[in-house]
Order: C-alpha cells, then sequence, then structure tokens
C-alpha cells in the first residue's frame, strides 16, 4: 500500500484500524450485492450491523405532531446563537433532557446530574476519549470475551492501550466469573502491562444478556480492590426486553460509598435505543469530577452538532413520548428475539437465552468441520456466500469457543427476516444432509 | 446517646452524667486513635474535588482497613488519570483560554449587558448570519426533514449509519463551496474529502497521519493558538515556531525555515511537515504565489508534508487576490501527495456550532486512514443534509459570500481607522476576522511580561478581550489580535473608548 515517497506515520500505515478481519469483510460482500425484495431478492441480507429500525415509525409520529422541533423552535430566531454555539459543555437544555432519558430507562431508580454529562459525537468516540483519559500508551484495559469488535479498534488504536481479554465461556452461559478476572490479571502481569481499567458492556454485545446484580456487585469489588477504573458502557441499556431486568453499573455506584464513585464510568448513546447512529450523539457520565473536565475539554475533537442537541433536546425531555417510545421498543424487540429464536430452534439451531439487544447469540458448533477459528471461518464464509448471511463469527469477538455467531435481527423489515431465517434453515439442511 | 442513659443508671448521681457523657467520648477518640495508628499507609488522594461527599467518617476508614488485606497493587491502578488524561486536566493559564473563559459568562451586549465583555478574542463573525437566517426561513422544511425520494417527511436516510467521513453528497457540495469560495481559481474533486466535526479534528486527523508521537512540524509564528493544543495534546507533535518579523509584515521566510529544520534535526527530532495558514491567522495577510512555490520546493527538498489551513479562504476583503495552495499545485509541477488542506464551515459559512471540518488531501494513504480515523469524529446527518440544501443553492451562497465580504471589508476598515487614531497601527491584512495590532509603545518593560500586563488591564479594568501575541507565540512582545467580527458598528466606539482608557494610562 505505501508507495515510495513522503512518509506517512506508523499509525496511517499499520493495521491496527483492524478492518481487514471477517467482521468488516462480511459488509464489504454485503455493500457490494445487497439484498432487496424487490430489485434483488437473491442479495446478501446484512445481518452483522446492530442497528435499530423497528420504531423509527414513533420518531415519525413525533416529528409530525412536533416539526417546529427540528427547525430550531417557532421562529428561526434561535438560530444565530445555535449555529455560533460550539461550547464543549454542551447545552444545558440537551444535557438535562439526555439525564432525563438515562433515568426513565433505567426507571427512575438512579438519578444523573446534567453537570456531569459530557457529550461525544458517538459512544465510539466516548470510548475512546475514556481509554486516553484513563490509561496511557501500553497500560491494559481488561474486557469479558466475547466482546464488540469495534473494542479492538477505538480503544487501541490512536490511544497506545492494550486490551486484555477476560475470557468467559459457554458453560455457565458466558458470564464473568472472579476466576477469569484473576487469570487475566495474572496474564497482564506476566506481560508487564499496567491494567487501568475494566470495561464491561451491559447489556452485553454480542450475548444479548443483560448482567446480573451479583456479578456487578461483584465486579465492582474487583475494581475498587484493584484500584483501577470502571466503564459501563450501557448503549443497549433501553434496548433490554423487560425493564426490570436491567441493572446499571449507576444502582449499584449509588447504594455505595463516594470513594466508589470516583472510578465509574457509564458511556451511553442514542445510536442503538432511539436507532438514530447517523445523528452521532454519545454521552460519557462520570462520576469523578477531574474525568468530566478532562473529557469535556477533549471533547472538542468529537462535538455533537449544535442543530442536533437543540433538535432532539425537546423530544428527549417529552416524558410521556420517551416513556411510550421506550416501553414499545422493548416490546417489538422482545417480540422480533423470540420470532428468531424460534425459528432458529426449528431449524436445530440453539441460541443463548437471551433478553436484551439487536441480536442473538447462536450456535452452530455441530456444522463446524472442526471446532477451530479455521472451521469457524470457513463456515461463516459459506453462509455468507451460499446462504447470502453476513452474521458475526464469534472468533472476531474473541471468543475462544468455537462456532458461535452473532445475528442481528433489528435492521431490517419483518419480511425480509423471515427471508433471512428461511436461508439460514435451508442451509442448515443442507450441511446436514451434506 | 444510647449510650449515656445506662452508664447513668449504672453510676448514679451526677457523676453518673458527667462520666456518661465522658466515656464514650473517651471511647471514641480511643477507638480514633487505635485504627489511625493500626491503619495501612494509604495511598495517595484520589485526584477528585470534594462534591458531593456526604458520608460519615467510619466508611472511609473501613475501606482503607479493607485495603490491608489486599494482593499488592503493583500491576494496577491506582484509579487516577493517565498522565495524558492528567496533562490536558491540568489548569490552562494560557491567555488565549483564560480571556474567552472570563468573557463567556458576562458577554458585552448593547441593550442588555453593556458593561460586560468585548468579545474581541473569539474569531467568530456575527456580520452575516441574518443572510442564513433568512433562507432557512424559506427552506427549512424542505432542507432539514424532507426524504428525497418519497417528499414526505422522513428521518429514515438521516437515522441509520452513514459513512464516518461524510456522504458523497455533502463532500460533492462542500468541494464545490470551496471551489465558490476561491472565487473558480480551483476545483476541489470531492473523493479528496474527508469530513470531520469541525476543523479541529481534522488538523488533529491529519497530524495523526503524518507524524508520530515525539517528531515535529515547523510552524511560521505568530500561529494560532489552538493548534498548541490540537496537536500536541493526543498525537504528541511538538510544534517548533519559526519567528516571522514585523519589518516585512510577518511574511514567511524560506531562509528561516531552513535555519529552523536544521535546528530541530541537531536536536534529534524529526521534522514531519511545515504547517501554515492562508489567510494567516493571527496577522490577516495573504500568502503570495511565489511563497507559496518556496514552500512547495522547501517541503519537496526535505521530502517533508505541506499543510495548509485554508479556513479562512472566503473571508478575504482587501484588494489582494487570494491564491489556494492547490491553485499553485494545478499550474505548477510540483508533487501534490506531500499537501494537505484543511479547511471547514465555521468561519467562511458562519455555522462554528454545526461541526464542519475538512481534510483535502492528494495523498491517497492520507485519504485511505484519514476516512477510517474519521469515525471518531463525524458530522451529524441532520446537519449533513442541512448543509447540502443550502450549499447546493449556488446562487444564495454567491450572494453571501459577496455580502460577508463586503461587510468584512467595511468593519475592518472602521476598526483599523478607529485603532489609528488611537495611535494603534495594525498590520496589512487582507482576510480573516481580525486585525493584527501594534500596541507595544504602551507595553512596560518591552518584554513578554509588559505584553501580559498590558492584556490583564485591557481584560480585567477594561473588559476587552484580546490575544496577546505571546499566546500566538509571536517573537515581538506588544502585539495583539483583535477580532472585529462579534461586534455592530454601533459597538465599535464603546470599543474603542475602553481601549483608549488603558493605553491613555500607559
Amino acid at each position: 500500500m505505501a508507495k515510495k515517497g513522503v512518509p506517512l506515520s506508523e499509525m496511517a500505515t499499520a493495521d491496527t484500524h483492524g478492518e481487514d478481519s471477517p467482521y468488516f469483510a462480511g459488509w464489504k460482500a454485503y455493500d457490494e450485492d445487497p439484498y432487496d425484495a424487490a430489485s434483488n431478492p437473491s442479495g446478501v441480507i446484512q445481518m452483522g450491523l446492530a442497528e435499530n429500525q423497528v420504531s423509527f415509525d414513533l420518531l415519525e409520529d413525533y416529528l409530525e405532531q412536533h416539526p417546529q422541533e427540528f427547525g430550531w423552535g417557532c421562529g428561526i430566531s434561535s438560530f444565530r446563537e445555535n449555529a455560533l454555539f460550539q461550547d464543549y459543555h454542551g447545552l444545558q437544555t440537551f444535557r438535562r433532557a439526555v439525564a432525563l432519558f438515562m433515568e426513565q430507562i433505567r426507571g427512575g431508580r438512579t438519578q444523573f446530574d446534567p453537570e456531569h454529562i459530557v457529550l461525544t459525537a458517538g459512544a465510539t468516540a466516548a470510548n475512546e476519549l475514556l481509554s486516553f483519559i484513563l490509561a496511557d500508551p501500553g497500560d491494559g484495559l481488561l474486557i469479558p470475551t466475547p466482546y464488540y469488535p469495534g473494542f479492538d479498534r477505538d480503544l487501541r488504536w490512536r490511544t497506545g492501550v492494550n486490551i486484555i481479554p477476560v475470557h468467559c465461556n459457554s458453560s455457565n452461559g458466558f458470564q464473568i466469573t472472579l476466576r477469569a478476572l484473576e487469570d487475566a490479571c495474572t496474564g497482564a502481569e506476566s506481560m508487564k502491562v499496567r491494567v487501568k481499567g475494566f470495561l464491561l458492556t451491559n447489556p452485553s454485545n454480542p450475548l444479548g444478556v443483560a448482567i446480573t446484580r451479583p456479578i456487578l456487585e461483584e465486579i465492582l469489588d474487583f475494581v475498587s480492590q484493584k484500584d483501577i477504573h470502571l466503564i459501563s458502557d450501557e448503549i443497549y441499556s433501553g434496548s433490554v426486553f423487560s425493564s426490570d431486568e436491567f441493572v446499571s453499573m449507576a444502582e449499584i455506584v449509588e447504594a455505595r460509598g463516594h470513594e466508589e464513585r470516583e472510578r465509574v464510568h457509564i458511556v451511553y448513546s442514542l445510536s442503538k435505543d432511539l436507532g438514530l447512529p447517523g445523528y452521532r450523539v454519545g454521552t460519557i457520565y462520570s462520576y469523578n469530577d477531574q474525568v468530566v473536565t478532562t473529557a469535556r475539554r477533549m471533547s472538542s475533537f468529537t462535538l455533537v452538532s449544535s442543530q442536533t442537541q437543540k433538535m432532539l433536546a425537546s423530544m428527549l425531555s417529552d416524558k410521556e413520548f420517551t416513556k411510550n417510545y421506550l416501553r414499545t421498543n422493548r416490546e417489538r424487540l422482545k417480540k422480533r428475539y423470540e420470532f428468531v429464536v424460534e425459528r432458529l430452534s426449528n431449524a436445530g439451531i440453539r441460541c443463548l437465552r437471551g433478553n436484551a439487544g439487536l441480536f442473538c447469540w447462536m450456535n452452530l458448533g455441530e456444522l463446524l468441520e472442526e471446532p477451530t477459528v479455521e472451521g469457524e471461518l470457513s463456515l461463516w464464509n459459506l453462509i455468507l456466500h451460499e446462504a447470502k448471511l453476513n452474521i458475526s463469527p464469534g472468533s472476531s469477538c474473541h471468543c475462544l469457543e468455537a462456532g458461535w455467531f452473532r445475528v442481528c435481527f433489528a435492521n431490517m423489515s419483518q419480511q425480509t427476516l423471515e427471508v433471512a431465517l428461511r436461508r439460514m434453515k435451508d442451509f442448515t439442511e443442507k450441511m446436514k444432509e451434506g | 446517646m444510647r449510650v449515656i442513659v445506662p452508664l447513668q443508671a449504672v453510676v448514679q448521681g451526677r457523676g453518673g452524667l458527667v462520666l456518661g457523657s465522658l466515656i464514650p467520648c473517651a471511647l471514641f477518640y480511643f477507638l480514633q486513635f487505635y485504627l489511625r495508628r493500626n491503619r495501612p499507609s494509604s495511598p495517595p488522594p484520589p485526584h477528585s474535588s470534594a462534591s458531593g461527599s456526604n458520608l460519615p467518617e467510619l466508611a472511609s476508614i473501613h475501606r482503607s482497613l479493607s485495603r490491608s488485606l489486599l494482593s499488592p497493587r503493583g500491576s494496577y491502578g491506582p484509579a487516577r488519570l493517565s498522565s495524558r488524561g492528567t496533562a490536558v486536566a491540568r489548569d490552562d493559564d494560557n491567555p488565549y483560554y483564560v480571556g474567552l473563559k472570563r468573557c463567556a459568562d458576562d458577554p458585552y451586549n448593547r441593550s442588555t449587558n453593556p458593561q460586560g465583555f468585548l468579545l474581541l478574542g473569539l474569531a467568530e463573525n456575527r456580520l452575516s448570519l441574518d443572510i442564513i437566517q433568512d433562507w432557512l426561513v424559506k427552506n427549512w422544511k424542505e432542507s432539514v426533514l424532507l426524504d428525497d425520494e418519497e417528499g414526505e417527511l422522513s428521518i429514515q436516510g438521516l437515522a441509520t449509519y452513514q459513512p464516518y467521513d461524510g456522504s458523497m453528497d455533502l463532500k460533492t457540495a462542500v468541494a464545490e463551496f470551496m471551489g465558490q469560495v476561491m472565487q473558480g481559481s480551483v476545483s476541489f474533486n470531492p473523493s479528496h474529502v474527508v469530513l470531520t466535526a469541525g476543523a479541529t479534528p481534522a488538523v488533529e486527523t491529519l497530524s495523526f497521519c503524518l507524524a508520530d508521537p515525539g517528531d515535529a512540524f515547523l510552524v511560521p509564528s505568530p500561529y494560532y493558538p489552538g493548534w498548541d493544543r490540537d496537536i500536541k495534546w493526543r498525537a504528541g507533535v511538538e510544534l517548533i515556531p519559526v519567528p516571522c518579523r514585523s519589518t516585512d509584515n510577518f511574511s514567511i521566510s524560506i531562509a528561516a525555515l531552513e535555519l529552523a529544520y536544521n535546528q530541530v534535526k541537531k536536536r534529534g527530532m524529526k521534522v514531519r511537515a511545515v504547517l501554515v495558514s492562508n489567510p494567516s491567522n493571527p496577522v490577516g495577510s495573504l500568502i503570495d504565489r511565489e511563497t507559496l512555490c518556496g514552500l512547495l520546493d522547501f517541503v519537496m527538498e526535505k521530502n517533508i508534508h505541506l499543510i495548509s489551513d485554508e479556513i479562512f479562504a472566503g473571508s478575504t476583503y482587501g484588494s489582494d487576490k487570494f491564491v489556494s495552495v492547490a491553485e499553485v499545485l494545478d499550474a505548477e509541477s510540483f508533487d501534490k501527495s506531500r499537501v494537505h488542506i484543511i479547511y471547514g464551515l465555521s468561519k467562511d459559512l458562519s455555522v462554528p456550532g454545526f461541526r464542519v471540518g475538512v481534510i483535502y488531501s492528494y495523498n491517497e494513504n492520507v485519504l485511505a486512514a484519514a476516512s477510517k480515523l474519521a469515525r471518531f469524529s463525524s458530522i451529524s446527518a441532520p446537519t449533513q443534509r442541512l448543509l447540502i440544501s443550502m450549499l447546493s443553492d449556488r446562487k444564495f451562497i454567491a450572494k453571501y459570500l459577496t455580502v460577508n465580504r463586503a461587510r468584512l471589508h467595511d468593519m475592518h476598515a472602521l476598526f483599523v481607522d478607529g485603532l489609528k487614531q488611537l495611535g494603534i497601527k495594525c498590520a496589512s491584512s487582507s482576510g480573516g476576522f481580525y486585525c493584527w495590532a501594534d500596541m507595544s509603545m504602551f507595553i512596560r518593560p518591552y518584554s513578554e511580561k509588559g505584553e501580559l500586563k498590558l492584556w490583564d488591564n485591557l481584560l480585567n479594568v477594561a473588559k476587552v478581550n484580546v490575544t496577546p501575541g505571546s499566546s500566538c507565540h509571536c517573537i515581538e512582545p506588544g502585539w495583539f489580535r483583535c477580532c472585529f467580527t462579534t461586534l455592530t458598528e454601533k459597538d465599535v466606539p464603546t470599543v474603542l473608548e475602553r481601549i483608549q482608557k488603558i493605553t491613555k494610562s500607559n
């Protein structure tokens, strides 16, 4: 790639961006041959993108009833201030709205102070920012596997920080154990990597499971013991099928002391629950004043458009709307999930019992020629090119057990989903015969 | 208190009351004393301010005790900020930021707050927002909400994931805008554009692509103070000021660059690029064609990059014509792969809040890397849609650019003239939102210290915020950047009056 000529940086020429992994390769195949019911019915169906399209109509209804929200309110005079507003504190009304929304997701069981909200252009930026702020180059962040493939890039690329996997397995439903945590730490020690934090995704991506309270308590104990930071990425918190099944790290923290708070930072975004990834709205909620100040300053590199902040502030503050939206969204996701699991089950495919997210964690171990990464990737390739389905292989999520795949179900219509599941059934039947 | 009553029962009489109160107190102090002696040496206190802590001391004692039971902390924590984080958290005493902060809470408004701070330290253009506002009143519904195909209210196209480095439609619109801004002298190719959420991440992202931590850029000074953060903070690139002189209106000297390059090399650092702004921030002058060629020769000879920040290209008002480095590249046969332009809509279109920045590069590898890095700073989709609509209205844009230039010209003339009446001369400038004023005759001593004293008086006594030359790494003391685009005509006498209050006393 590097032609002879003026040299570029290491970063520009290395492949730490990780975009050569199968996770992204499948997307390319989709881009080249995307499914369309009418014009390209034999194209690739994208099941590798965790995007929520099941509740757009609710947003559009709101739009129809409140068109002014999207045009700087009544009268464009507020446009002037808005166009000039580039304060990294973010619009107060918007921060308040985000805090309110986050509280609603948690059923009012926690309180979020708008002064502790730092806005970023997406959760991708929020996670990277925290990685910059909490760890130095060469330091390590503990992350339970399987995890979101994007972390390899977002947390490591520009920051020079390492990821120390905390390996989980199917023997207990991939739950995080103290043993796994200790093993990971021992590993870090032997590599002379200083661990600075633990990053938890709750609910988990790709597992689609909300972490239970006892495990959350155990994790907070663990990070306190080791005196490290805890980042709780709760980007799917509004996508837990049953709202009382979600326990936020904020709940655990609020019950504990001041010192425990200082190490906890929550990441959230409107990309999943609200289905607005294009808007680029992410947030870091930190109980630590210094982290808030620092993150705010660094957010200069990733500010949210003032137009977008203004636009969404009223919508997110509209309690009636958000209550209805969250409830409806949860129901629809739950329905989809159950539909998917049932159909897969009819095809003889097991899934991990999940209760959240935009995807399910499916096991195709029986179809592997060999229980290895190679076997898994070869199966993945087959599914991509023969069944024309792009799903995400567990190895891209650093899952140590071969044969697990993440299947997204919320980024398409019901009809497309049915086509996809039928293809999956046909494929597995063919495989079992052959 | 509950302890006291039973004790009173035991030790009766008045003595009981005394003992009843003394003993629990004594016990309490003994407990404290015992715990303090036996508490293991506590770790350094967390770097958190005392906010919201309502906990009794007892809870913290428990924590410390538990700590003594822990495994050695060698490979973990402490849960403080990283050294990068700490550097950023440190309070910035750079006058550039101090001034901006001071003003934020008490900004001048002729009617509602006439005693407030005059924001001459912020390069923000308020002169032509009304024109944009008018366009919006007529067009916002179509431009923000409409789904092109259906003609209905829709967010479907907006809400989903977009290319991280901007939609092709916006890249096309921005490329055309850049061509319009530079008055048709050069055309820009949308596939050479990477869009970011503002010019701030644009310049940082580009720095990440061109240099490794510890490398250096040569930067003719005085230069924009923000770069010290944008480029050093996370990309870790050193900025080496290459001083320009008032004797030739702060023009860039290739000889000075050559000298600086060799000095840096001797220090064992690698120079990876020359970074210039054109029109210059803070001077406002334009780089002439000859100097641009000189720069291109220089970077070719040293095999390094040239970054040209042209963010004020559309905000020119003088008689000199703006020449983009792109124009020179087109005309001559220089190696394009080492040239990169930074641009954005914050200045020329007056919409800094919308966060639209541009990396324009001729280097495929830089584009490939930058477009991936853009994921950390993407432009919000509804804003993209609004701007595609606005920028595509080329008639409106042409009118806007013309009127805006005229207003900039008039305000510049008015302001510079006013300063002249106070005995303050400005460098010759043809672009930007500011003038570069020589107040060296009012500083005492003739040094950075004297300059900062004057800055301080202007800020805290006259409540006028200007940017001192030292923040811009100007080698000659006494120069100040004064922005005039946050003012209306009627405000100018007020500004001059306040400045005069200070200069008279000096």
